[in-house]
């Protein structure tokens, strides 16, 4: 098998040295290093394989919008070495035989793991429990449960959920949206949408049921994670329970960290979101969320979706934006560059927690002698102006489109090859 | 100023603008001069995605007097009905030239679509979106209170007008307070806080919840429609309890200063936000505001259309 050595590289920003890779593990690091194919690490940050704890790939059902295919490449380009596939696909992955052909799909691709989630409730319809032990005991071996993009709202089937996938370590991914609070909502409801006529998303939709199932994970003593959290409450909140000791752990997304609401004047659709973008006191309190520790992971949500369903008025349009390409460097410009983070805690952020999180096994390790080799290469000195022609994605709907980002990724390693190189698929 | 999606695209010598050119062209057309030229050869296209009356005859008589060619294109019946996008009957209308499109839509935002998408390149008029605005419907406003309480000159400096009603959902009244600020009147917005949106306070216009407290200094009383599918949603208890908080009877009426005037931007609903004893009232100018609708529309079509900029 051929092998790599990685040139010059900073590892998580620190230590600059050369990295030999083959048979898939890392298997030196040091000076003067040598291996069959060079890369040039010089400049760049390498950091372990990102993995991506919530991803949309559409497949099966919306295979205009993403495959496992396309969704897996854009993965790779963004420096990912596993994804999480969300469960609100058509058909719902609420069966075995979903989630597995999912799976199926993800090492046909071999670019990225693919884990499917497995959805909570039949058809993420809320009422009754999907086949969770099925999917768990399945080939894809699921243990990430959640009927996002609609919430778990019963308080007793999410009580169950949280029990019962303890039985084989399972966590529970909660889309906290009270939905009375938030009935046809468009977006964040305040200053913005008082003056722009949106229906308004409250906080309180977000922060109220966190704080419901916080309690209700402290009470069945289960596992619970917080999808895309966005508000400065919710964040008060997941803090007041960690230092209770609950079992809590929490997301951000890249957009959360980046936009707010105002951006919204615009009434263009590509900042239609779920949750809400929210306003400049809710950003700051994510970025410092995520710094602190108080958030454990960034998520890309990235949903993708067909451009008829984004070219249209603002209440036609689909909810959601894409972001496996650009999370990286949205991390950089709003939490490595301000300062509020070293690159070793983007390693955490980004790859170990998600990984220990979604039990995915031999991700998330660090970069080190013996270690699986998944290695994203990060030159945090390349500008990128994004547009969005210029993506693996089958849809369009970047929310960067014309805004220049910090950095690119310019190899990724996945079981010690590489899927891209010189920026570029492999 | 190429489009009318928002009363805030307005500066004050520009909506004076508007009054004093929709005042001439009212008095041109009493003068029975009958179709004036401007527009002629002009395509105005009446897109309207909700029902609507009295704002799509007074578009279309508008335009009409001006000499332009109006296409009236309603949802219902049409290709939208058939699940045509905004954007394929927006690419349609540019395929046929239309010179300038006044939308009526559901969705706040639409008319900002329209204008901004690159779907057409002619002008875009706002004729109600959503719960957002409805910029015409403000400029007839501000037309009749000056006429009624400035003799029809200048602006609405220091005219104290109260705005009553489902504020939340009202595009006549976000329209209302951006204009009647910018003219430089002074608003109060009174309404059950149900039915004021959170951010309210950013507006800055007053904002009470007694109705009894902010009559004695209205120049004007703006009476808001209340729609149905608000009666059932817990916004307030009745629409018996909601009337005797917050309607305008005679008793009340009765409290305002010489001079002051009820306006309703209609379809009114008699005994509910407004009495029938009000609405037929002398302070009454709601058939007024019809009338003047149709002025303050050729105003607008003729300002975008007829080659010279709003004020400028």
């Amino acid at each position: 098998m051929t092998s790599y050595v990685i040139k010059g590289a900073s590892i998580l920003g620190e230590q600059v040295a050369d990295i030999a890779i083959e048979d898939g593990v890392i298997t030196a690091i040091g000076a003067d290093l040598s291996g069959d194919v060079v890369v040039d690490g010089t400049g760049c940050v390498a950091l372990p394989g990102l993995v991506d704890l919530h991803t949309h790939l559409r497949e099966p059902g919306r295979e205009d919008a993403e495959t496992v295919l396309s969704g897996s490449r854009s993965a790779a380009l963004g420096g990912f070495t596993a994804v999480h596939a969300m469960a609100n696909t058509n058909p719902v992955a609420d069966t075995a035989g979903v989630v597995e052909q999912v799976w199926r799909l993800g090492q046909e691709a071999g670019l990225v793991d693919v884990r499917p989630v497995g959805a909570v409730t039949i058809g993420l319809e809320g009422t009754a429990l999907a086949s969770l032990g099925a999917m768990a005991d399945s080939a894809a071996a699921v243990r990430v449960f959640s009927d996002d993009g609609k919430c778990v709202h019963d308080p007793v089937l999410m009580r169950r959920a949280l029990e019962y996938v303890k039985a084989f370590d399972g966590v529970v991914a909660q889309h906290a949206q009270e939905p009375r609070l938030t009935v046809d909502a468009q977006m964040n409801e305040g200053v913005i949408s008082s003056k722009l006529g949106l229906a308004g998303w409250p906080a309180v939709a977000e922060e109220a049921i966190i704080a419901r199932d916080v309690l209700l994970a402290q009470h069945v003593g289960s596992r619970l994670h917080i999808c895309h959290l966005s508000t400065a409450g919710s964040v008060d909140i997941v803090r007041w329970a960690k230092a209770r000791g609950i079992n809590v752990t929490a997301e951000v997304t890249p957009h959360h960290l980046y936009f707010t609401d105002e951006i919204i004047e615009s009434y263009n659709p590509i900042f239609k979101v779920n949750p809400p973008l929210r306003t400049r006191e809710d950003v700051e309190a994510v970025r410092a969320g995520l710094a602190d520790g108080t958030i454990d992971i960034v998520a890309t949500d990235h949903a993708p979706h067909a451009s008829e369903d984004k070219d249209c008025e603002w209440a036609a349009a689909a909810f959601g934006m894409t972001g496996l390409e650009t999370a990286l460097a949205v991390v950089h410009d709003t939490m490595v560059k301000t300062g509020l983070m070293t690159w070793a805690a983007v390693a955490e952020r980004m790859s170990t927690n998600p990984a220990t999180i979604g039990r995915v096994a031999d991700q998330g390790q660090p970069i080190a002698v013996g270690s699986p080799a998944h290695i994203t290469l990060f030159n945090p000195s390349i500008d990128v102006e994004i547009h969005p022609e210029h993506t693996a994605s089958n849809s369009r709907n970047t929310p960067f489109a014309g805004i220049t980002l910090p950095g690119k990724v310019v190899a990724t390693f996945y079981r010690g090859r590489p899927t891209v190189l010189n920026g570029e698929l492999a | 100023m190429k489009h009318l999606l928002s009363t805030a695209d307005l500066t004050r010598d520009q909506a004076v603008n508007v009054l004093d050119t929709a005042k001439q062209l009212a008095a041109a057309t009493t003068q029975g001069l009958g179709k004036l030229p401007p527009l002629r050869g002009r395509t105005v296209v009446n897109l309207f995605y909700e029902d609507s009356t009295r704002t799509r005859i007074s578009f279309e008589a508008a335009a009409k007097r001006l000499s332009a060619d109006v296409i009236n294109f309603s949802a219902k019946g049409s290709s939208v009905s058939k699940g045509e996008s905004l954007k394929d009957t927006a690419l349609t209308l540019e395929a046929m030239g239309a010179d300038a499109v006044v939308i009526r839509h559901p969705s706040s935002g639409a008319p900002h679509r329209l204008a901004h998408a690159g779907w057409i390149s002619g002008a875009v008029v706002n004729a109600g979106d959503g719960t957002h605005e409805h910029p015409t419907q403000a400029l007839l406003d501000a037309y009749t209170m000056r006429q009624n309480l400035r003799d029809g000159e200048g602006d609405l400096e220091g005219v104290k007008v109260t705005i009553v009603g489902d504020v939340l959902h009202s595009r006549v009244a976000r329209s209302n307070v951006i204009l009647l600020q910018t003219l430089g009147a002074e608003v109060t917005l009174v309404a059950p806080p149900t039915l004021l949106p959170i951010g309210v306070d950013t507006w800055g216009c007053e904002v009470s919840y007694n109705l009894d407290e902010c009559l004695e200094e209205a120049d004007a009383v703006m009476m808001l429609r209340v729609q149905r599918e608000r009666m059932n949603a817990s916004f307030f208890p009745t629409t018996h309890e909601y009337s005797n908080r917050y309607g305008l009877n005679v008793a009340r009426m009765n409290r305002m200063p010489a001079g002051g005037i009820v306006m309703h931007p209609g379809p009114m609903n008699r005994g509910m936000e407004i009495s029938a004893d009000v609405a037929d009232s002398k302070r009454s100018v709601i058939v007024e505001q019809v009338a003047n609708g149709v002025s303050v529309r050729m105003a607008v079509l003729y300002l975008m259309l007829g080659g010279t900029e709003m004020g400028e």
